[in-house]
């Protein structure tokens, strides 16, 4: 099974149309959260909102990950060694705010931690792919140096 | 009060990628220190069974009128909570957190989002200028006053 992720923030129905068309051309069941986007989706499996424990289930279940450039996502795959493909929302077609996600993307990348598709082919070509396997391991929590300097800055509390 | 009396933090971020940064650092500290958590929506609360949770409404700088009613709802958290330390990630209002915090007279932490690579956040440059202390969680992004320490990505070798 494939999940594909977009987040809970906003809609993103280039990339929901685009996955669409590959999940036609595909036997593997493709799971979409779509977060009330206007595209309806022929041959993806959509869900709107995911409540965490559901969510769990799902990235565990999945065998790949395909989603927008969200940290929160690339946090939860990395952490579950999930492989990932991420696609940039671009903030100049309307997707976001700013163009946060395509730096994210680029910095992500050259640390070796996500695979970054930016167009329909790339996509579809990582998609199909066989045995992607997750780039990196992380830790389940943030680094001891980070939260040992919030430690002590806590401790020096008056 | 004795000084071994725990320090209480309020930890705040908003749904999504915040929220996951956000407990990627405070799990590390719920051994040492109370920890109560406000979010933006309630599945957040489900996360953090265990802990006191309050929940505000989520508003982006698109909508900053929103602001107002978030304003006033901090200021009650934090007086029925009466956290030593107010933490966030962001977004928006977690900003508007460590503005009611520091108005109170409560240490404020801001620690970017490890989205932002190549500039400060528009929300960590306002925090910037009033928070006790601004982490970010890229090296080449730190100064004088915006410390580095780690991230939390922390990879595995």
């Amino acid at each position: 099974m494939i999940f594909v992720t977009i987040g809970t923030q906003a809609p993103f129905d280039r990339f929901i149309e685009m996955m669409d068309e590959i999940a036609g051309g595909m036997k593997e069941e493709i799971v979409a959260q779509t977060c009330h986007g206007t595209y309806e989706p022929k041959h993806l499996k959509t869900i709107d909102f995911v409540p965490p424990d559901e969510f769990e289930q799902l990235f565990t279940k999945a065998r790949l990950i395909v989603a927008h450039a969200g940290m929160g996502t690339i946090l939860s795959a990395l952490s579950r060694n999930k492989p990932i493909i991420v696609f940039p929302r671009i903030a100049a077609l309307g997707e976001h705010r700013n163009e946060h996600q395509l730096a994210t993307a680029k910095k992500m990348k050259e640390l070796g931690l996500v695979y970054v598709a930016s167009n329909r082919e790339e996509l579809e070509q990582l998609i199909k792919t066989e045995s992607l396997e997750s780039l990196a391991k992380i830790g389940e929590t943030a680094s001891e140096s980070l939260t040992e300097s919030l430690r002590r800055e806590i401790r020096n509390t008056p | 009060m004795g000084n071994d009396r725990k320090k209480k933090i309020v930890a705040v971020a908003s749904i999504g990628g915040h929220w996951i940064q956000l407990l990627r650092i405070t799990r590390t500290l719920e051994s040492e220190f109370d920890v109560s958590y406000v979010s933006t929506h309630e599945k957040c609360g489900v996360m953090v069974n265990g802990h006191p949770y309050e929940q505000v409404a989520d508003f982006s700088r698109w909508d900053a009128y929103k602001l107002i009613p978030a304003f006033f709802s901090y200021w009650k958290i934090f007086r029925k909570m009466r956290p030593d330390v107010i933490l966030t990630t962001g977004a928006a209002p977690g900003l508007v957190a460590l503005a009611v915090g520091k108005m109170m007279g409560i240490k404020t932490i801001w620690v970017d989002s490890i989205a932002n690579v190549a500039t400060l956040s528009a929300s960590g440059r306002v925090a910037a200028k009033f928070a006790t202390c601004v982490y970010t969680q890229w090296e080449d992004l730190s100064s004088d006053s915006i410390r580095y320490a780690g991230n939390v990505l922390n990879i595995q070798q």
